[in-house]
């Protein structure tokens, strides 16, 4: 999604969004991501204002203070940012592929499932399986910090199952343009 | 080890001891080596103006086009850092799952896009030094003229910026728009191409970096009605 994303070219407007939209996206978050309302609110006081930067091909970045914080493809779910995600990397379950594939995922590949499966890789045990069309992190063997922002095409049961094809989809990872971005 | 940030955030609330701000705006001292993005220490030098190695965390280094530099870097700023991601130990270890060959070719490939990178750099810095800036003097009516500057950027000047900064100096109205060719430059009223050249020369404000040589002056004449 921001393997080539120029600020000067691809972003269309910058507008602050009306409070009662501002209520409603917070409690779409809250809904979709594994934060406290606290946390949140230390990240997005409900005093600044956020801003709307709208971009080509649907994708809308929301930021505070100038900082990108999530985005939004079309009208799915909202991603928190790489770093964002840093920060808090508690508020998206954790998938994680082996080395191997690491550079393949720097850049900008979507993540296979042997990736998940081999011995370097990891995903949720049953009982936290993560179904399709979820958010995750992704990280990598070996690493603390996450690699990329993601999102589930199969069930990560499936995955272990089906064992080959796309098993998440990468939105966003280290050192693509969004990441080079630090304020809009 | 001292200018790394020893924040120490209490559990949820997250807050650093020393300055009792939150991850984000926790600037105390921690600020000046190393940068607190992300509760981590990042491969950027920020403040000494060197200039970002990679902007990646350093565990991912490894993985960037400059891991050289990088290395270099971090040694000098860092050792006990330095020794935690590139010691011998540490490399044996996050070899991992990964088969001796892949990891050879990883290496390999490593290199090679660092060789990439160099080349690209070499190549871009060229470019630069052969770019050229025309400050062009165009006549308007009768002793009118606006004086346009074209090829900025390429010395990597924010024009917005500078326009300003052209407009506050001759007091006069500078803006930064489009010409014939589609190309951004910056055009001011009045006829100021000498001192332009002057403000180049010396690299006043944010007009810095531009080798003199590289600067002409052109004059656009405005052709008579009778021709």
């Amino acid at each position: 999604m921001f393997k080539k994303f120029s600020p000067s070219t691809d972003i269309a407007t910058h507008t602050p969004l009306k409070q009662s939209v501002q209520r409603n996206l917070r409690a779409d978050i809250l809904s979709q991501w594994k934060i406290e309302p606290e946390t949140l609110e230390a990240v997005w006081p409900k005093k600044e204002g956020l801003v709307h930067v709208k971009c080509r091909e649907h994708i809308s970045i929301y930021t505070v203070n100038s900082e990108p914080l999530f985005f939004q493809h079309f009208d799915g779910p909202y991603y928190p940012t790489l770093r964002f995600l840093h920060k808090y990397p508690y508020i998206l379950p954790k998938v994680q592929v082996d080395r191997g594939a690491i550079r393949f995922l720097l850049a900008g590949a979507h993540m296979m499932c042997p990736g998940f499966t081999s011995a370097g890789g990891r995903l949720p045990p049953p009982e936290e399986a993560v179904p399709a069309e979820r958010l995750v992190a992704i990280h990598a063997e070996g690493k603390e910090h996450a690699v990329g922002v993601g999102i589930t095409k199969l069930s990560t049961e499936d995955m272990k199952k089906i064992n080959k094809g796309v098993g998440v989809e990468t939105a966003c990872y280290l050192g693509d343009d969004l990441w080079a971005l630090t304020t809009l | 080890m001292h200018y790394i940030c020893l924040m120490i955030f209490e559990a949820f609330r997250d807050l650093c001891v020393r300055c009792s701000m939150d991850r984000y705006r926790c600037w105390c001292w921690c600020r000046p080596r190393f940068r607190i993005v992300a509760g981590f220490t990042q491969c950027a030098d920020v403040d000494s103006g060197v200039g970002i190695v990679c902007s990646f965390p350093l565990e991912y280094c490894e993985f960037g086009s400059s891991l050289t530099r990088c290395k270099e870097w971090l040694k000098e700023e860092n050792q006990e850092l330095y020794d935690k991601y590139y010691s011998e130990e540490a490399l044996t270890s996050k070899i991992g799952t990964l088969s001796l060959e892949a990891q050879a070719k990883l290496e390999k490939e490593t290199a090679k896009k660092e060789a990439k990178a160099e080349a690209k750099a070499d190549a871009a810095l060229k470019k630069k030094l052969a770019s050229q800036v025309t400050i062009r003097r165009i006549e308007r009516t009768k002793r009118k003229h606006v004086t346009a500057i074209h090829g900025l950027e390429a010395f990597s000047i924010d024009l917005k910026k500078a326009a300003k900064q052209l407009a506050g100096r001759f007091a006069t109205g500078a803006s930064v728009t489009k010409n014939a060719q589609g190309l951004d430059e910056i055009v001011v009223q009045g006829d100021v191409s000498d001192e332009i050249l002057e403000i180049l020369e010396k690299g006043e404000g944010v007009l810095k970096g531009v080798p003199i040589a590289n600067v002409e002056v052109v004059e656009d004449k405005k052709k008579k009605a009778s021709d």
